[in-house]
Parts: C-alpha cells; structure tokens; sequence
C-alpha cells in the first residue's frame, strides 16, 4: 500500500471513530423524547408542543448551572401562565446528588435524568451548561452553551411568547 | 455550696466548649468537602493547550502521553480525545481512587495529561484535585489540557480528534 492510501485509510478510520457534531441550529426540529421526572411524572416533550420550551442541560456539578436554575424557576412562574415551559435535564451520572440538590434547592419544573443517547440527538452535550430554546412549531429558536446572557436569554423568551400565547 | 455551684458550673462549660469546637470541626469539614479546588490553582507551566495536544496526538513522535478523562461518565461516552480513557471524577473520593489504581503500576516519569471540560475552567470540579493527586504520587510529567469554556467549544467544535464510546 502506497503512503498515500495509507494515509486516507487513517483518515477515513478517524472519520468514523469522531463523534458526530451535528448541533441542533435554529430552525431545526427538536428531537422528541419521552422520560420520568425525578418526581415520577411522565414527561413528553411533544405533549408540550404550543408551548414555547426552554430546555436545560445541567448537572449537580456544575456551578454555572446551578447559579441559572433559580432564575429558570423564577421564568417558569411568572412566564408558564403565558406559555413558557422549562424543563431540565441533568446529566449527572447517578440520581442521587440530584435529589438531595432538589430537596435543598426545589425548582418549578420538572427535571429528568439524560443521558448520553439524549444528549447524542441534540447534536452531543459536550459541557455544561447548555440550553436549547424551542418555539411552538417544536423548532430549534436558539441554542445557549456555556455561561449565558440571562437577560438576553429572557428578552428572546419574552419577544417568543407572544407566538405561544397571542 | 459555693464551690459546689463553681464546679457544676465549669463543668457545664467545659461540654458546651466540647459540644461548639465538634459542631465547628464539623462545620469545617463540611466547607472543605463542597468547595474543590479551583483549577486556577494549576500552575501555567503544567497547562497544555488543547491546539498542542492534538498536535501532539496526531505527529508521528511517540510515546504519546496517556490521556485520562477526569470528569463525567456521560460527557466522556459521548465524546472524549482519540484514545483518552475514562478513570472518574477528580472531584470525588471514588474517581480519585480509581485514578490512583489506574497509574499505580506506572514509572513516575511515564507522561500523562489529564482533562475535563464539563464546564468553563473556573468551576471544573474536577482538575484540579485530580493534578494534585498524581504530583503527590509523584509524577512529574503531569499535564493538564486547558480547557476555557467547555470540552465541545475548546475540543470539539475546533475539529481536534475524538471518539465516542461504542
């Protein structure tokens, strides 16, 4: 084998050992999944589809995101009678150390377990935080990662309601 | 009489002296567990930056160093460096016992880096306590990837190889 082929052979197998980066961009659909709460309610993102989804990876473990969640709940009450529904998803590797977060720290929505598969079909949940605003239609309206702009995040949840609820 | 009350009297301080100084002790036990250390407290010069790192992986200079994943077990299946392997939590007794056992047969010249990425490098949980493990095991070629904001920003989206858990 010439050092040429050799050299596409190698990156072809390197090709297919990367893991896929396909983020989930504004105006593509949201992947639907089902789950229990950590509270044992089912949850169907589809089951909320008029509403306007703000979607929050998180973990126990994670500073930044734990510092965003009283904000979360804070939207969910004075924005969930005009549409606005947050659901977390922690991908923490055990339940565990999210209960006993919750019980210390109780939030007004509902969160459950992820997991690699989940976070596969958003396009991969490298780091956290990470949060996914979804508008009625079940498309992608924006993508947060990392430490976000809380107050730019509730200016386009605000500027969205409106389609949810006019 | 007198000297009786006296005595009572100390004797009652002396238990509500024992009883504060356990309750402080506790206290303090308790801070030091929630609060990891800050991975600012890494030197520079151990610090690789992940352009180098991969530059190193992908060139032809062997050995390479081994790369252990110090952070989460659902970030790392879903994507983690090419041929990085996953020990455990920096952050947690259990994680840094497996990181001990997994270099334990190891000469302590052998290079190692070790990453985590699950969030922006000021709250990593995990690094940190992880370098300090193995320099007290006394390796002295221990590196650990500079990771800004998050593995997907600062590894991934920047098209460095990866691989993700069959």
């Amino acid at each position: 084998m010439s050092d040429r082929a050799r050299r596409l052979v190698a990156a072809c197998i390197l090709l297919s050992l990367s893991a896929a980066v396909e983020t989930k961009q504004p105006g593509e659909a949201a992947p639907d999944f089902s789950r229990v709460d950590v509270a044992g309610k089912a949850v169907h993102l589809g089951d909320y589809r008029g509403k306007l989804i703000l979607l929050n990876f998180w973990a126990s473990w994670c500073g930044p995101c734990l510092a965003e969640m009283p904000r979360f709940s804070r939207w969910q009450t004075v924005y969930g009678p005009k549409g606005l529904q947050v659901i977390g998803i922690s991908m923490d590797d055990g339940s565990s150390p999210v209960m006993a977060l919750l019980k210390r720290r109780p939030v007004s929505y509902p969160i459950v377990m992820g997991d690699a598969t989940l976070g596969e079909e958003y396009g991969g949940v490298f780091g956290l935080p990470l949060t996914y605003l979804i508008g009625a239609n079940g498309r992608v309206l924006a993508r947060y990662a990392g430490e976000s702009d809380l107050a730019a995040m509730e200016a386009a949840i605000k500027r969205a309601l409106p389609r949810v609820d006019p | 009489m007198i000297s009786e009350r006296i005595v009572n009297t100390i004797r009652f301080l002396r238990i509500i002296s024992a009883i504060t100084v356990v309750w402080l002790f506790g206290l303090f036990s308790a801070a030091v567990q929630a609060d990891p250390r800050p991975a600012s407290s890494i030197p520079s010069s151990a610090l690789v930056q992940p352009s180098e790192l991969a530059s190193t992986l992908r060139g032809p200079s062997s050995p390479k160093p081994l790369v252990l994943q110090v952070g989460f077990r659902k970030l790392y299946d879903q994507a983690h460096i090419l041929g990085a392997e996953y020990v455990g939590a920096g952050g947690d007794d259990q994680g840094l016992g497996a990181l001990r056992e997994r270099v334990a047969k190891l000469t302590k010249d052998a290079p190692i880096v070790i990453y985590c990425g699950c969030c922006p490098w000021s709250h990593c949980p995990n690094v940190a306590e992880a370098f300090s493990a193995l320099r007290d095991l006394g390796f002295s070629r221990v590196k650990v990837l500079h990771i800004p904001n998050n593995f997907g920003v600062d590894w991934v989206e920047k098209g460095h190889p990866t691989e993700k858990t069959p």
